[in-house]
């Protein structure tokens, strides 16, 4: 195994390559709760050459790879669950391109959601890319493998539906672009008008390639955002509710948060609407059209209008929202992980019983969350519970209650978003033969040594 | 900070990264971070193997005590953590570098940089009658001055620091300050030992240091440093040793608010780092661009990181001396030099004889010489100041 190591540091350098110990360990882990491994190397390439040739060399002495952005996935999609080399992407920090006027911008696979959403505020003021409430050192290629979402998500779809193109290597080691740059030098689609080779690689968490280039579809920046609270009482007027603000198509991004501490927001389901404009006037027709279309509520007194302070709504109009972070310490403890499984907004009222249901049940504290998807197609709903990293036991409910929540949800018909191990066997186990052996195939083909993140997408 | 309460703590760090950036996130400003990139080198990496080390999931190493003490102690993640232990921070670096010391495994540089302290007084290891050499003519500090101008390692030794001493002694002098030096009495002040967890040295430090200014009456203190202005004004008191601190960019300020010093014009374009111990330590923020702007001529030009989001010079935690950022184009110092270089400035004030020192270095390998003048404060403003009055 020192052989490749020797290996590793001919390609990156010696700064760039460790089987230390304390580099095996980290990248071993992630902040959730699934069981680490250790990795027997990390690595950090800089360019896609580097990136092949690691591949390349894993290819010859068998030995498993683990792509890795931040790590802040919190499932343990980066754990190396049968050790090998984890490659730490975030030397890979360069912005290539902005097209302003097909709105795209080209990224390497390790640049973070922070460093794009800063540049284009400096040098494209009026462009935006959909940036997720995840940390800011997080990445745009790590974020779209796992399907995430981000602020524009309820305009636009997933993260993963903005993308652009893709530069991948292969687990075979070859170089490969995906949509129109495969056939000239734009960015402009990620498949349409040719066969949509993207979703090879978007959602399969790593185990068909390495992102080493992103294509991302960039989008208006309006001038003005604003923030309206809606709460109600009842959660199984939520659905109704966002049914008509999305038949407005007037709103940026919705988001639903339940949460039992502090005590005052306990029993209340909030209805975060997030309104964009380039002017008070497009700005007021905006709020009133969501007033409007919400006003029933506010009659039969089942729900209301929330004043918010300036300090909350900066907190919320933060993107990434920095003070989200922070449940992690409500137990003094700096955990949490949580289950994020998309669901038909129906789903809603029976999801946020459970939540709360599991956190009485395993003795946790919760955070009940719901980011709507495309208008209202579906949403993601967060099952989130903190944790004491120095209390084993309180993990161990952690983990129990996350795990019933997948399996609830799973019954229900919602698919598990990027799913931890034990998650991907429950949505295995319930998927249609045929499309588990098409996965399989696909898998194999493209894999044929199982060397990318191997125990991912794996079927028994 | 007790070593116990770092112990009970530490697993709080969900290693969020929010600590690797300045408050927006257009670069990264931990220094380690940037230098190495492996997220071990980050603040949340370095708190998760102290705590896998207390735990027994992993055992010392070279390795793990090298990464402990590369931190700078800079206090950026301290700024940008969203938790509400972010201000526990640095104690918690400080409390496991303090159980490694007691453990007697720390690295070679470290242990260097002690032995040197306590044997010489200063961790450059150079001989305590040379301490006041640079300092021909300069008044010892006797009772009745008003203040005692406490020099420090860099200002009595370093080639660089020496110069910016000969500076404000000679600003000082001509605006009327009274003041003194202590000469080959003065020891170190003790920052670099204290955030390196050398306890016991530290408080060696601070109380012959407290003593000797007691005996001599010192009632104010003017620091050429930062470091020694932070631990004189932070940790000193803990000890019982309460003097008015003034780090001596304040001063100057003072005495050209009250036309003691008459700047004259120069033509230069001037962007500032704000040091460590000076900003993010203690908030003195405004007082050294004051002074910078009072000097007619003078544009004072920011670099993007600044303030509390100044970027480190790599030299803090005695990696002046150790340096053990060294070796790459992603060293603290060429990053933060090349980033001067980039506002247009064609010098880059600073305030600190680390900075001074590392920057000074960096400008060279970076091949900014005769491009990017690096000053002290007090070189610009004699500079200003008529000949007769220098």
């Amino acid at each position: 195994m020192s052989d490749v190591y020797e290996a590793l540091v001919n390609i990156v350098g010696k700064d760039y390559a460790s089987n230390h110990r304390e580099e095996r360990y980290f990248y071993g882990r992630d902040p959730g709760l699934m069981t680490p491994h250790e990795a027997d190397y990390a690595v950090m390439p800089r360019t896609t050459e580097e990136v092949q040739e690691i591949v390349k060399l894993a290819n010859r002495e068998k030995v498993p790879i683990v792509p890795k952005g931040a790590g802040l996935a919190l499932t343990g999609l980066v754990i190396p669950l049968k050790g090998g080399i984890v490659i730490d992407m975030k030397r890979m920090d360069k912005i290539l391109e902005v097209n302003e006027s097909a709105r795209y911008v080209v990224v390497e696979g390790g640049v973070s959601q922070g460093a794009l959403r800063e540049y284009l505020k400096e040098h494209h003021p009026n462009l935006r890319h959909s940036v997720p409430e995840a940390p800011p050192i997080t990445t745009i290629a790590a974020n779209v493998v796992i399907h995430g979402q981000g602020r524009l998500t309820n305009q636009y779809g997933f993260n993963s539906d903005m993308v652009n193109g893709l530069e991948v290597v292969l687990p075979t080691g070859e170089i490969c672009k995906i949509g129109s740059c495969s056939v000239g030098p734009y960015w402009f689609s990620k498949g349409p008008p040719l066969p949509d080779l993207s979703g090879l690689f978007l959602g399969w968490l790593g185990t068909t390639g390495i992102l080493t280039k992103v294509g991302l579809k960039l989008y208006p920046k309006k001038k003005i955002k604003d923030l309206e609270v809606f709460v109600t009482d009842k959660e199984d007027l939520v659905p109704d509710i966002i049914f008509k603000i999305t038949h407005t198509e007037m709103v940026e991004d919705l988001a639903i948060w339940a949460q039992e501490r502090p005590l005052m927001f306990r029993g209340n389901y909030h209805i975060n609407i997030f309104i964009t404009a380039d002017s008070e006037d497009e700005l007021e027709l905006k709020r009133k059209m969501v007033y409007d279309s919400v006003q029933e509520y506010v009659d039969s007194k089942d729900a209301g209008f929330m004043t918010i302070n300036l300090d909350m709504k900066r907190d919320f109009m933060d993107n990434p929202q920095k003070s989200m972070t922070a449940f992690a310490d409500v137990r003094r403890g700096g955990g949490f992980e949580y289950a994020g499984p998309i669901i038909p907004m129906e789903l809603y009222p029976e999801c946020a019983r459970k939540v709360a249901e599991l956190a009485i049940k395993y003795r946790v504290v919760y955070g009940g969350s719901g980011r709507v998807i495309h208008g209202g197609h579906c949403m993601m709903f967060s099952f989130a519970y903190t944790f004491n990293r120095a209390d084993l036991d309180e993990m161990g409910r952690a983990r129990r209650a996350l795990h019933e929540a997948a399996e609830f949800v799973a019954d229900k018909g919602g698919v598990l978003w990027k799913p931890n191990i034990d998650e991907q066997k429950i949505m295995m186990e319930r998927m249609d033969p045929n499309t588990l052996k098409l996965m399989t195939d696909i898998k194999k083909l493209l894999d044929p040594n199982g060397i990318m993140n191997p125990g991912n997408w794996e079927a028994s | 900070m007790q070593q116990q309460d770092y112990i009970s703590q530490i697993h709080r760090c969900f290693r969020c990264g929010y600590c690797k950036f300045p408050t927006d996130y257009s670069s990264l400003n931990c220094p380690t971070y940037r230098r190495f990139r492996f997220d071990t080198y980050s603040t949340g990496g370095r708190l998760w193997l102290i705590y896998a080390w207390l735990k027994g999931e992993i055992e010392w190493s070279e390795h793990l005590a090298e990464i402990l003490y590369t931190c700078t102690t800079c206090k950026n993640c301290t700024e940008q953590c969203p938790m509400k232990f972010a201000p526990d921070i640095v104690d918690w670096i400080v409390g496991a570098r303090s159980d490694m010391v007691e453990k007697g495994r720390i690295p070679p540089r470290v242990a260097h940089f002690f032995e040197a302290v306590y044997g010489y007084g200063n961790p450059l290891k150079l001989l305590r009658s040379d301490r006041a050499a640079w300092a021909k003519g300069t008044k010892m500090y006797t009772p009745g001055d008003q203040y005692l101008l406490y020099v420090g390692c860099l200002g009595s030794y370093d080639e660089n620091g020496q110069k910016m001493a000969r500076s404000l002694v000679d600003v000082f002098n001509a605006a009327g300050v009274s003041f003194g030096i202590l000469g080959s009495d003065e020891e170190c002040c003790g920052n670099e030992v204290y955030m390196l967890g050398e306890m016991g040295l530290f408080q060696t430090l601070v109380e012959k240091n407290s003593q000797k200014f007691k005996e001599l009456g010192v009632k104010k203190i003017i620091t050429i440093c930062p470091h020694g202005y932070n631990v004189m004004k932070n940790r000193y008191p803990a000890s019982g040793a309460n003097f008015e601190i003034y780090h001596y960019s304040q001063l100057l300020n003072d005495l050209i608010e009250k036309d003691k010093i008459k700047p004259s014009r120069i033509e230069a374009k001037v962007t500032y780092q704000d040091p460590c111990f000076l900003g993010r330590y203690n908030n003195v923020y405004e007082e050294p661009r004051q002074v910078l702007r009072s000097i007619p001529g003078l544009e004072l030009l920011e670099m993007k990181r600044n303030r509390a989001d100044a970027s480190c010079c790599g030299g803090g935690s005695g990696n002046f001396v150790m340096d053990l950022l060294a070796g790459s184009d992603e060293s603290p110092a060429r990053v933060r030099v090349r980033e001067a270089y980039d506002t247009g400035a064609d010098t880059l004030a600073v305030a600190c004889p680390s900075c001074l020192t590392m920057f000074t270095d960096a400008v060279k390998t970076e091949d900014l010489d005769g491009k990017l003048a690096v000053k002290d404060i007090s070189q610009i403003v004699r500079e200003s100041l008529p000949a007769k009055k220098r």
